[in-house]
């Protein structure tokens, strides 16, 4: 049996409040983390190899030393609960389940970054994560966890996929449009408000607690040797059982599948989207690959948020690629230029091949426009949209072809 | 300083200065479209591109400082490649109505296509559709489909006037532009979208559709709507007059001084110079309602002012005139005794400083009226008239009739004194009332200079032929002086500047050369720096 560290209380009765997660010696991390210095935490975390589990796979530990050490002002922590890639519903069921394990990973955390405000932010959508966390963090006071030297605001979202990145979610914080901003500087040393600023995804924050109690060499040993720990996947699409499973990071994509119950629909694999919507798509004979952030790197795609969705034989991977386009179309927030020009176009040419008026050269200029426009905005909503156009085109260019004219 | 080579020339630059700014030092024009020195970095253009020793891919010049070292390539053919990408992006769901469009001929879309892009069109499927044609306020109109979104407007009304009148809405490729619920762009400075706005998308109202730009010739000059002075050209329409009824001045644009204006302007002064074109325009000297040859109407005010005692004439002459005309005006007034000079009457509506750059002097010279000696306050004048102890009553370009004087007072005066003269470029109530009139240059019409209230004196020159037989002030001056048996005639008002800084200490050290386009200083004057915006301030680039 597998090590099951994030999902641990979920079976328990009424496990989102402060009694069942007591029982369950919650908060002793917490406890612990008071008598151990903030350089001696982030160290733990360091060698831990957590790496961010929103997206980008970033070295937690070292994303939290990236603030100025001779800053005097405030610090924030900043909680990505803005949950919105494609495929992807697992920080829901933490913050549904589990909301007191990301209070303490924030209060442990804010001690090591010396933080003393936390911003939450969910997206606007989830509302029973929401009114179960708020619940939380008011236990959480009342109870005298925060309010002594820690504080928590709540934030919700309004719908928005680009404010589920990581500066977006600053600016729609600072009460503007989420738009990205520009880097440098990076949030850790001018973040929400223009102070330094650590923003890390839900669970992220939830692997800090089992770190500090277990320690990092046992949390390094749930993975890979370069990243540690296990993670939630989101098992979705023709699988038989779909829905959240959790595994260490170091499980191969064709185990993951199997966990899920199996393909669903005609049984046969055609393709698998391994870390949400943004994830480049692997075919059948692709999947024994680790699911850890280099091991999916070096398979061409990402682990992403690690939303895996399964396609089976009867899937029409232009149908796919179109629902992705619309998307990124619908989503891109039209700051820069390369993003918000070509992912409308890409819709278009998308849908014209769809309605059967398609040329063979719109499968050329999707693709030369993808690779032309990847690398050249403000954030990496576009670079995780072309994943899908280039992908989902050279890798079943066929089924494409097929369905143009000329 | 950090020190940088960009296209194998090296530079030292101060340290904080942009890559874009770094190249502009060496003659290198980085193409770009949001980026704009007097406001924040936006970097969402993505066309400023440049390839950085020892970076990966190419790196936004805009948003990247010099560093010491740094190698900077502009011509690469992965930055070429990564401009035409760009310029493709920008132009997929643009309306390519140029031939319709006012800023043809001056678009950055054009100018960089042609630079830059020259691909291929591969756009093949309907255009994104936005509004066209929408008023934003008074002076300004968008068409939002010519729109690239750069942002420079909305940062403008930011960061600039502080009114935040202006957002974009919407996302992706529906993203435009457009004001807040309950708001117009109607503050003072709201015409400055346009200049700054490198597209077709904001236009002005006042000046579309009137004449294309390549038919416009441009003179550098200073705007005479208050005495800050800004730095303005002027854009006149020699070549097509049919093409806007006639009008010659087309437009006014704000010419860069970091020492008076900046970048900007605010409307009162671009569009003040309605009245140049006015139907209203004194273009012929008047005797008694009729028009007369100007050689008569000269030998009348001659005669006027050699007949009489100089204690019994008044001169009330308004700052709105040159530093050259004031001085030959004194000179005039010096060789005949006359004492009562000044140039100082209260306006009708008192006004009040703006947060920004308009002054509440509505003058553009006064403080070089005050330096050539003329008498502020002419109420002393007003009051002798009143007394009937004057005959002779000659005002220039003042309008008494509608001032900050008791009406009554005014036309207690003008009553009592025997010959009243008026000398201006419009028709007022003062040359309906005169029964002799002559007619001067408007401020486009003459060659000069204006000193600002701190002292700064700037160049003005004629862009445009004066009208009828009206000539400068400081010609006619002039000639009236030569005619009371004065030195021969000066024929160009910098031979009048010359004398002036011959006599006044505070211009001794001034040339027309050393004036230049940027101006120079009284003596004693500290040197000046435009204010600073009321809006969320900015980083000032070095």
């Amino acid at each position: 049996m597998a090590e099951i560290v994030l999902m641990r209380n979920f079976d328990r009765p009424d496990s989102h409040t402060l009694t069942a997660y007591r029982n369950a010696s919650g908060y002793t991390a917490w406890t612990k983390a008071q008598t151990m210095e903030p350089a001696v935490l982030v160290d733990e975390v360091k060698k831990s190899n957590l790496r961010g589990l929103g997206g980008a796979g970033f070295p937690t530990g070292m994303k939290w030393s990236f603030i100025p050490k001779a800053h005097t002002g405030p610090v924030y922590l900043v909680v990505n609960a803005d949950e919105g890639e494609p495929g992807t519903f697992k920080d829901r069921y933490l913050l549904e389940h589990d909301p007191h394990a990301l209070i303490e990973g924030m209060l442990i955390t804010a001690r090591a970054i010396r933080s003393t405000l936390g911003f939450v932010y969910i997206r606007g959508e989830y509302v029973q994560p929401w009114r179960r966390f708020s619940a939380a963090v008011k236990e959480a006071y009342d109870a005298g966890l925060l309010g002594q030297g820690f504080e928590v605001v709540i934030h919700r979202g309004a719908g928005a996929y680009i404010c589920g990145e990581e500066t977006g979610l600053l600016s729609s914080l600072e009460g503007k449009k989420g738009w990205p901003k520009i880097k440098p500087p990076f949030p850790a040393i001018k973040g929400a408000f223009g102070q330094p600023t650590i923003v890390n995804n839900v669970e992220t924050l939830c692997c800090v607690p089992p770190i500090i109690q277990h320690g990092a060499a046992w949390f390094a040993g749930l993975g890979t040797k370069t990243q540690g720990g296990t993670r939630m996947y989101s098992m979705s699409g023709r699988v038989k059982k779909p829905g959240v499973y959790e595994a260490s990071v170091s499980i191969t994509l064709r185990q993951l599948i199997e966990k899920a119950g199996g393909v669903s629909g005609t049984g046969r694999l055609k393709g698998v989207v391994p870390g949400g919507g943004s994830a480049a798509i692997l075919t059948a004979d692709e999947i024994d690959v680790t699911m850890d952030v280099d091991g999916l790197k070096n398979a061409g795609t990402m682990v992403g948020s690690a939303g895996v969705i399964v396609m089976d034989e009867s899937v029409s991977i232009p149908e796919a690629l179109f629902v992705l386009a619309r998307f990124y179309a619908h989503e891109s927030c039209g700051q820069c230029t390369p993003c918000r020009e070509s992912t409308g176009w890409i819709e278009k040419m998308v849908h014209r091949i769809l309605e059967g008026h398609g040329r063979k050269d719109d499968l050329d200029t999707i693709l030369d426009v993808a690779k032309r426009g990847g690398g050249t905005t403000i954030c990496a909503f576009y670079d995780g949209a072309i994943g899908p156009y280039i992908s989902y085109i050279e890798k079943f260019r066929s089924e494409f072809e097929a369905l143009c004219r000329a | 300083m950090p020190k940088l080579t960009i296209d194998g020339k090296e530079i030292e630059v101060e340290a904080g200065t942009n890559l874009i700014e770094a190249a502009r030092r060496l003659g290198i024009d980085i193409p770009h479209y949001c980026y704009h020195p007097g406001l924040s970095i936006a970097g969402q253009c993505r066309l400023c591109m440049v390839d950085i020793e020892k970076t990966p891919r190419p790196t936004i010049a805009c948003n990247t400082a010099a560093a010491d070292g740094m190698v900077v390539h502009t011509q690469t053919d992965r930055v070429k490649d990564t401009r035409r990408s760009i310029m493709e992006f920008h132009l997929i769901n643009h309306p390519l109505d140029c031939p319709v469009c006012d800023q043809a001929g001056e678009c950055f879309l054009q100018i960089y296509y042609m630079q830059h892009g020259l691909y291929d069109p591969r756009m093949v499927d309907e255009k994104v559709h936005k509004p066209k044609a929408v008023p934003l306020g008074p002076h300004v109109i968008l068409d939002a489909e010519r729109c690239i979104l750069c942002s420079r407007c909305v940062r403008f009304c930011d960061e600039i006037t502080g009114t935040g009148e202006l957002g974009i809405f919407s996302r992706g490729d529906h993203s435009e532009i457009g004001l807040f619920p309950g708001q117009d762009l109607e503050n003072n400075y709201s015409a400055n979208v346009v200049d700054i706005c490198p597209v077709g998308a904001l236009t002005d109202r006042d000046f579309r559709f009137q004449v294309r730009v390549w038919y416009l010739d441009t003179t550098p000059s200073i705007c005479p709507g208050c005495a800050r002075g800004c730095n303005i050209d002027v854009h006149v329409n020699r070549t097509r007059p049919h093409h806007a009824g006639g009008r010659r001045v087309a437009r006014l644009k704000p010419r860069f001084n970091a020492a008076v204006n900046a970048w900007w302007i605010c409307d009162l002064g671009r569009y003040g110079f309605d009245r140049v074109d006015d139907p209203e325009r004194i273009r012929f000297a008047r005797h008694e309602g009729v028009d007369v040859l100007r050689d008569e109407a000269l030998g009348l005010l001659v005669a006027a002012l050699r007949d009489h005692a100089p204690e019994e004439i008044g001169i009330i002459a308004s700052p709105d005139l040159s530093n050259e005309d004031l001085f030959a005006l004194r000179r005039l007034a010096e060789h005949r005794g006359i004492r009562q000079v000044a140039y100082g009457v209260p306006p009708a509506t008192p006004a009040a400083d703006d947060d920004f750059l308009l002054r509440a002097d509505r003058h553009p010279n006064t403080r070089g009226a005050e330096a050539i000696g003329i008498e502020a306050d002419a109420a002393p004048i007003l009051a002798r008239a009143r007394a009937g102890g004057l005959k002779v009553l000659w005002v220039i370009q003042h309008d008494l009739t509608a001032c900050g004087w008791l009406a009554g007072d005014v036309a207690e005066a003008l009553g009592r004194v025997g010959t009243v003269v008026f000398t201006g470029t419009n028709d007022n109530g003062m040359s309906t009332l005169s029964p002799l009139v002559l007619p001067l240059a408007a401020w486009v019409e003459r060659d000069g200079t204006f000193t600002n209230f701190l002292g700064r004196v700037q160049r003005l020159r004629a862009a445009v032929e004066p009208l009828g037989d009206a000539l400068a002030p400081w010609d006619l001056f002039g000639r009236i002086l030569y005619m009371l048996g004065g030195p021969a005639p000066l024929g160009r008002a910098e031979l009048w500047f010359r004398e002036l800084a011959k006599t006044v200490p505070a211009f001794a050290s001034l040339t027309y050369q050393s004036i230049g386009s940027e101006g120079a200083m009284l003596a004693g004057a500290p040197p000046t720096t435009a204010p600073e915006p009321p809006g969320r301030r900015v980083k000032t680039p070095a």
